[in-house]
Formats: structure tokens, sequence, C-alpha cells
């Protein structure tokens, strides 16, 4: 029967021929996730089933990334169950004070998780990974401490939706544009428990930074897991870090999928998401004027080495205006270090940004520039949900870091041609 | 397994940070979390909610984060059971795994209002409305589901499978 790459690497780490959509199977999970939010609890039902040992130490990832550094006594709590849990079980990736970045921005830079793995994150971006040809997906904290213990889990086999993606970027356009363009079409469930598979010629001229970033919203779509199957672009950017060997599939060319959809990506533009669901989106062209308090440049989403570089090009030389809050948040120490070595943050300083340690900090509302009552960010995360960056009558715009930058200039939502200039 | 209970109504795409805003995120005690469900969209909801009520929502309910404390803040709330025309799957995930009964069903939302009384039949997706005495038919519940819904949850599943193993 032919497959999709969704459906192959289940059937393997099921032990199966073949499998279908609506089946429901017993999985080996390759890497298993968890944060300073989720794995508390994992921790907590882990010990109530008076488990002694995780399945495997290698294959557990422990990054407390949401409230670290530690922003209350609360949180400190939190972080120290898992900090303990971590020593006590001698797991081998567990990331803390200098080494914690994002977590699904730093375990593909770590080369944890690797193509063909089924990796499972109690964190709803662990679908970031499918970037890398890997199923992944998230996943609550029960099923992670049913994965601590066992090493395996249950899964419904999703169908599979196809998007294939032509023509050529427009100036300003990334990863993130084409994702926000597909939730905008499609809704924030149009893909409700379906894999997404991303492919066509935009795709393989694609970044892998954009292709993290576009499989990262996935999820914002309801989709299960998002992926692309690896190419050379992959293989260039694995190579060097893979810790283990991995093994690369691909869909069938005669793959069954329950819907195929083709977007000619020379006809988009960037996107901005407005309040308060990531489907409410609109070309930059169409935003009209709309002051903001509040930039925020960083996450999961676009917190990496290509979006620090974008937002460089816009701000170098500029200042932004006194009223706003432009915060840039490297998503891993190593892209802070490489950062500050390309001279960006002296570009940032000079521009008055603000520069935040690797943090999730106010993607979540959690902390490091939460909005008061009626304030207005634009941020290059992910969700714009009602009272996601603080107050419940603050508002959050989503764009690229491109957009963003240019609107920390302006202090409107803007486009960057706006700034630079067309060239 | 028979509940019954008063209708609280929700809307479409009701977010995990609805259920529970990411601020309180750094607790995991259930009845504190309780206490802050769904506080953003109604701040008495946790006050007014007697134990045995049922949520009714729109479609995509739960979407968003992965946090399971969604689900355990209804629970803690007294909750007993969400009805919605679709639900997110980690939400549908984390619900069965915890075991807190949710069923899917386009009529029942298209026709309950808020204050009904239901009575609610989970293994057969049976609701029936006393308010105004009619009855919807909830979509099956696959065998899989049904499963952890009587081990009562996924740990106490994984428990029997690894003292019989
Ligand atoms: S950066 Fe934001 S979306 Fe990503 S893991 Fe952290 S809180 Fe979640």
């Amino acid at each position: 029967m032919p497959m999709t790459i969704t459906e192959k690497i289940l059937a393997k780490h099921a032990g199966l021929r073949e499998v279908h959509p609506g089946q429901f199977i017993n999985a080996r999970v390759d890497i298993a996730l968890g944060n300073d939010i989720t794995a508390p609890i994992a921790i907590k039902e882990f010990r109530n089933l008076g488990a002694k040992k995780v399945f495997n130490r290698n294959r557990v990832v422990l990054v407390p990334d949401h409230f670290t550094p530690n922003k209350d006594i609360k949180s400190a709590e939190q972080c120290k169950i898992i900090r303990n849990f971590a020593r006590e079980q001698k797991l081998t990736h567990y990331y803390d004070g200098g080494d914690v970045g994002v977590e699904h921005a730093l375990l593909p830079e770590k080369g944890v998780v690797v193509p063909g793995d089924l990796v499972i994150g109690a964190d709803s971006h662990t679908c970031t990974y499918g970037a890398m040809g890997a199923f992944s997906t998230g996943v609550g904290s029960t099923d992670l401490a049913a994965v601590m213990i066992t090493g395996e889990l249950w899964f419904r086999v999703p169908e599979s939706m196809k998007f294939v993606l032509k023509g050529r970027l427009n100036k300003w356009v990334y990863g993130k544009d084409l994702i926000l363009r597909i939730i905008g079409d499609i809704g924030v469930d149009g893909a409700l428990y379906k894999a997404m598979e991303f492919c066509g010629p935009t795709i393989n001229k694609l970044s892998m930074d954009s292709r993290f970033s576009l499989c990262n919203m996935a999820v914002e779509a309801g989709g299960k897991n998002g992926i692309i199957s690896p190419d050379n672009t992959t293989e260039a950017y694995i190579a060097k870090r893979a810790e283990r060997r991995y093994k690369v599939y691909k869909s069938d060319r005669d793959a069954v999928y329950g819907d195929v959809r083709e977007y000619d990506c020379s006809e988009i533009k960037p996107q901005v998401a407005f309040p308060h669901l990531p489907e409410n989106t609109r070309n930059i062209t169409d935003v009209g004027n709309i002051p903001i308090d509040q930039v925020v440049i960083g996450s999961c989403t676009n917190g990496r080495m290509e979006d620090m570089r974008v937002s460089a090009r816009i701000l170098r030389g500029k200042k932004v205006p006194s009223h706003m809050r432009l915060i840039i948040i490297p998503a891993t120490p190593l892209i802070y270090k490489q950062s500050m070595k390309e001279g960006l943050f002296d570009i940032f300083l000079g521009a008055g940004a603000i520069i935040s340690p690797p943090t999730c900090g106010p993607c979540l509302g959690g902390h490091m520039g939460i909005l008061a009552e009626g304030e207005r960010a634009l941020a290059t995360t992910n969700r714009n949900f009602v009272g996601r960056m603080g107050h419940p009558k603050s508002e959050v715009y989503l764009a690229n870091p491109a957009v963003a930058a240019a609107t920390a200039v302006k202090g409107r939502i803007a486009h960057p041609d706006e700034v630079v200039g067309k060239r | 397994m028979e509940i019954k209970g008063k209708v609280w109504k929700f809307g479409k795409d009701i977010d995990t940070d609805r259920i529970i805003p990411a601020r309180y995120l750094n607790i995991s005690d259930p009845k504190e979390l309780a206490r802050h469900c769904m506080e953003d969209d109604d701040p008495e909801f946790a006050k007014k909610v007697k134990s045995g009520d049922i949520i009714v929502a729109d479609k995509n309910f739960g979407c968003g984060s992965s946090r399971e404390h969604a689900p355990i803040a209804i629970k803690a709330s007294g909750i007993s059971c969400v009805i919605a025309r679709s639900f997110a799957r980690i939400f549908y995930r984390n619900a069965f795994n915890m075991g807190l009964p949710i069923l899917e069903c386009d009529e029942a939302v298209g026709s309950v209002s808020e204050g009904d009384i239901l009575k609610v039949d989970i293994r057969k997706g049976v609701i029936n409305n006393i308010t105004r005495n009619e009855k919807y038919h909830a979509q099956p519940i696959p065998p899989f589901m049904q499963e952890l819904i009587n081990e009562g949850g996924l740990m106490k599943w994984i428990k029997r499978r690894l003292t019989t193993s």
C-alpha cells in the first residue's frame, strides 16, 4: 500500500508494515520532551504509578524555558521539581541556566532530534521538528508520563493533507508568511487531527529556519503534525549535528491524501494576523494605521539566526520611538552568541532594543514584557489569543521579523520597504 | 456512566488560554487552578459552577496549548462533561487520558441553551435535554477511547498492562 511520510514513520515505530488513517496504534517513541509547565505534572504521575526509572535517560528531554530565569517563587518551585528529577534520573539532555534555550529551537540545534524520528512533547509546538522530516507532535503531561515510563504511546494515525507550494517568494516573505497565509485560508481548525505535509519547488528552496517556522505553526491550523521530506538542505543542516544515525522517509508518489492544495507563493505578501486568532490574516498592504506599543522578536517560531539577521537588516542605523518597547529574544545560547559575534547586538542596542536572554517569556504572557490593559503588541510569535501576552484587554498581532522590526521603527504596523526603501 | 447537570454555554474556538490563562501555569494544584477556570470570560465562573454541571461549546474547543492544566481546571471546577461540535486534538487526548468525559455532538450544540438541564449517558453517547424534553445522539467514541474511559484514564491503563505483562 502506498503511504505518506507520516504513515511510514508511524508504521515503522509501531512495528507494522503499513498503517491507515484512523487506525489506533501503539508506537515506540524516540524523543519525549517536557518543559517547566508540563513536566511537573508528568513527574507527579510518574511517581504516582510507582515508577523508578525513565525508559531511557538519553531519550527524555527536559527544558525549563517558559518561566526561566525563574520569574517568581511559584515558578521556581516548578523548576525545582524538574531540576531534581533530571539530576536523579541522570538525564543526558537537561538544559538549565546558561544552557537553556527555547525548546523547539534548542533540540534541532543540538541534534537531539533527527530525521525519521517519532517525537512527542508535552508542548503543542513540538510539531516544529517536522521540518526535519520527523513525525513530531504535541501531547499532554499524562502522555509524557506514559512515555517516560514505557517508551511507547498510543496514536491515531492522521489523514494527510498535502500543501504544494510553487513560485518564487517575494522580498520580505518567509516561512512565517506561508503558514499564516495557509491558516488564514483553511482556518484554525482547517487541519484538525490531520498531518500537514508541505512540498513543492518553494519548499525545496526554503531555508531550514523558515521551514521550522512553517511547521511550528501547523498546530495553529489544528494539525497533528507538520512535515517536510528531508532533502539536501536538511542533510546539510543535520549532518554536523545529529547525535544518532537517522533515516530519511519520503511519501510514495501515489500516497493517498484527504486534500491537496496548491499555492502560488509569488502572490503572497507579508502577512499580519489580527487579534484574536491566527486565522485573522491580512496582507501587510491592507492593514491600515495601527499604532503599536510593544514589538517582540523571538519565540520558537521566529527566534532563530535568520530572524535575527533579518531584524538587524531593518534596524541598522535606525532608532525606535521613545514610547516603543522593542524586545528581542534570541531563542538559544548559540543564537545569542552568534548574533553577538556578527555585531547584531550593536545594531539592536543602537536602535533602542531590549535584548532578553533565551526564554519563552512574553510569548505566553509569562514574563519579560507583559501588556497592560488596552496595549497592543506585534510579535513574531505564533498565538494572538485573548490575553495571550498579558491583560485580557490587550491585543497581539502576528507577523514575520522584517515586519516586526519595521513596525518597531515606525511605531505602527509597517511594511519593511517603508523603512529600508525599495532596493 | 450517567451525568446530570446544568449547562454553561460557550462559543467557538475557546482556546486553552481562556480556559486557564498562562499567568496561572506556575501552579499545578487542581483546586487552585479550578478557581481561575474561564476567569477572563466570566470572573465568577468558578464560583457559579456546581458539581455535575456541563459545558456546551461550539467547534474546536480547547485549541492552543498542550497544557493539561486546562482539562484539570475544568474537571476540578466540578464540570462533569464537555459537549462540543469538535475538540482540538491535544485537548481531546488530554481529556481521555485524565478521565474527563467529552462528547462531540452538533445537534446538542445547536439546540441547547445556557441553564438547560441535561442527562448524559457517556457510554451510549445519548444526551437527554430534560428542560426541553429533547434527545440528541453524540458521535460514537472509538473503542480504544472507551477502553481508556473504562480503565479510568491512561495511567491506570498502563498500570494494568505493566502488571499483567
Ligand atoms: S516560545 Fe511561545 S509558543 Fe514557543 S514553546 Fe515557548 S511559549 Fe510556547
